[in-house]
């Protein structure tokens, strides 16, 4: 479902981010990526978002290469694709009720469903009682619950979670975690990138490994070995 | 869902707008001050206009004629000089007027009106006022009027003893124009520029919440909207609050300004033209806000 064909990206001559990754990843896998700061574990999520453009190589998502997608079809696609981050990225002036709907909105779903799907997903994510609550009354943990709502209310393909948990502490980081996977167990491709050893080791998933913009391991039932 | 997306967007605009309290409240301030000044610039064009205007109404030449002069021949003159393109307004005095004019103006001196009362006949030729649409016609008016086959029943044309005045004035007058037209340019380019400036600011700081909507799968349009919508409020706003300050402001300063330079009451005036100082301002300040938001909001689109 999504295809890495011999990508590599280069911000600044000399020193590539990513270097000739081949990689395939089928509908409802869960896939980790992990590496240490700096080995290319955000570069490959953001090319999968076409955030960046690959300076070799293309990035297919079933057939369509992202390179070659015009704005509006980039955004389309973007709709299949849910994203979290580490840093959230919640819009300051919605509440996490207007967060979810919005992504709603912009994929142009009506507003009987906004109502009826935005519920639904906040109670998945355990913020019933905060839903009319701005992101800065929220606690880390609940903002993280927000945008992983946010990413899944549209029922998409894929979600990407860019080290989702870095800000978090252990419990709500197993929080977290747990509810990746359940959303991964509904049919979901998850993407996620981390470094914590401790997730990679119970989830017992596929992981893929980056050193210096290269993949060096890409195991079934991949251990955090680094 | 076309109309469904207008009106998602219309409403995000709206709501921004209102939680965004005090960077609006910023950007329609700064607004304010700049339709302030633009309609400080219309009002002072009006006064300048004005005056200028009565300067020039003042200056005329006025073309006497011999007392012999037969009356169908003045009106054949006055008929001739009115088809010019030149020439505003002819007034035509007759020999009988002149004298009235002239008796009413001395009646205070008694040897003048004995003088009169001596000569007995009328010793007053005809005359023709004259007012050219410009000043600085007066010279091919009177070229015109020396150059004419009746120039034997003139008398003198007044133009002559008073042509340093009038050049000078027409002069003056000219540069006086021309300097209230530069001077408005330059501060309304400032205005605009100080106004365009806070405006990037304001969309400066929301420039991560662009990024996030448009990784979130928002078109370039659904994510512009709102900011347009924005834009569109701070200067409705800011037109409404600049165009109301100006209602005490001429109230106080309108008998003042028509005290010192002359001219039309500025509250009237204000009064007078209301909807359509409104409208310029109303149009400047949505044009400034949602010109402006649509530039500035461009260098973040690319995501």
């Amino acid at each position: 479902m999504i295809f890495f064909d011999k990508v590599s990206k280069i911000y600044a001559p000399g020193s590539a981010a990513l270097e000739n990754v081949t990689l395939t990843i089928e509908p409802g896998e869960f896939i980790s990526v992990v590496g240490q700061s700096g080995a290319g574990k955000s570069t490959l999520l953001k090319l999968l978002l076409a955030e960046e453009k690959p300076s070799e190589g293309n990035v297919f998502f079933e057939s369509l290469n992202m390179s070659d997608l015009k704005l509006a079809e980039l955004s389309s696609v973007r709709r299949r694709i849910g994203t979290v981050f580490q840093d959230f990225r919640l819009l300051p002036n919605k509440t996490a009720y207007e967060n979810i709907a919005f992504a709603m909105e912009v994929a142009g779903q009506l507003d009987e469903n906004i109502v009826s799907d935005v519920p639904q997903v906040l109670e998945l994510v355990g913020l019933v009682d905060k839903a009319w609550h701005f992101p800065h009354e929220l606690s880390g943990g609940e903002k993280q619950r927000v945008a992983i709502a946010r990413a899944i209310v549209n029922r998409p393909d894929v979600v990407i979670a860019d080290e989702p948990t870095g800000n978090l502490d252990p419990v709500n980081t197993w929080e977290i975690v747990k509810l990746l996977a359940k959303i991964n167990e509904l049919g979901t491709v998850i993407v996620l990138a981390t470094h914590n050893r401790d997730i990679i080791n119970a989830l017992g998933k596929r992981v893929v490994t980056l050193e210096k913009g290269r993949v060096i391991r890409d195991e079934k039932e991949g251990k955090y070995v680094l | 869902m076309f109309s469904v997306n207008i009106k998602r967007i219309t409403k995000g605009g709206f709501v921004n707008f209102w939680r965004n309290g005090w960077v609006s409240f910023a950007t329609v301030l700064v607004m304010v001050l700049t339709l302030f000044v633009i309609g400080g610039l219309i009002l002072s064009n009006v006064v300048l206009t004005s005056v200028i205007a009565s300067l020039e109404d003042k200056v005329d030449i006025t073309v006497y004629f011999r007392t012999s002069a037969a009356e169908p021949d003045i009106l054949a003159v006055k008929d001739s000089l009115t088809k010019l393109g030149e020439v505003e307004s002819v007034e035509y005095v007759s020999r009988a007027e002149a004298l009235e004019r002239f008796k009413e103006r001395h009646k205070e001196n008694a040897l003048i009106t004995q003088s009169l009362d001596e000569v007995g006949d009328n010793p007053l030729g005809a005359a023709l006022n004259i007012q050219a649409k410009d000043p600085s016609q007066y010279a091919s008016i009177t070229t015109f009027l020396e150059g004419n086959i009746l120039s034997g029943i003139l008398d003198k044309v007044n133009y002559r003893q008073n042509q340093l005045v009038i050049d000078r004035l027409s002069s003056v007058l000219r540069a006086s124009r021309k300097v209230g037209i530069s001077i408005s340019i330059v501060l309304a380019v400032i205005a605009f520029l100080v106004a365009f400036n806070t405006i990037r600011m304001a969309i400066y700081t929301s420039r991560e919440e662009i990024r996030v909507m448009k990784l979130v799968g928002a078109s370039n349009w659904y994510t512009r909207g709102p900011f347009l919508v924005e834009g569109f409020l701070h200067g409705f706003l800011a037109s409404v609050i600049a165009t109301l300050t100006f209602w005490p402001l001429t109230f106080w300063l309108g008998g003042r300004i028509q005290n010192f330079f002359g001219g039309p009451n500025l509250l009237s005036y204000y009064q007078g033209n209301f909807f359509e100082f409104f409208l310029v301002l109303f149009l400047a300040g949505t044009m400034l806000g949602v010109v402006s938001s649509s530039i500035a909001i461009r260098r973040y689109m690319r995501v």
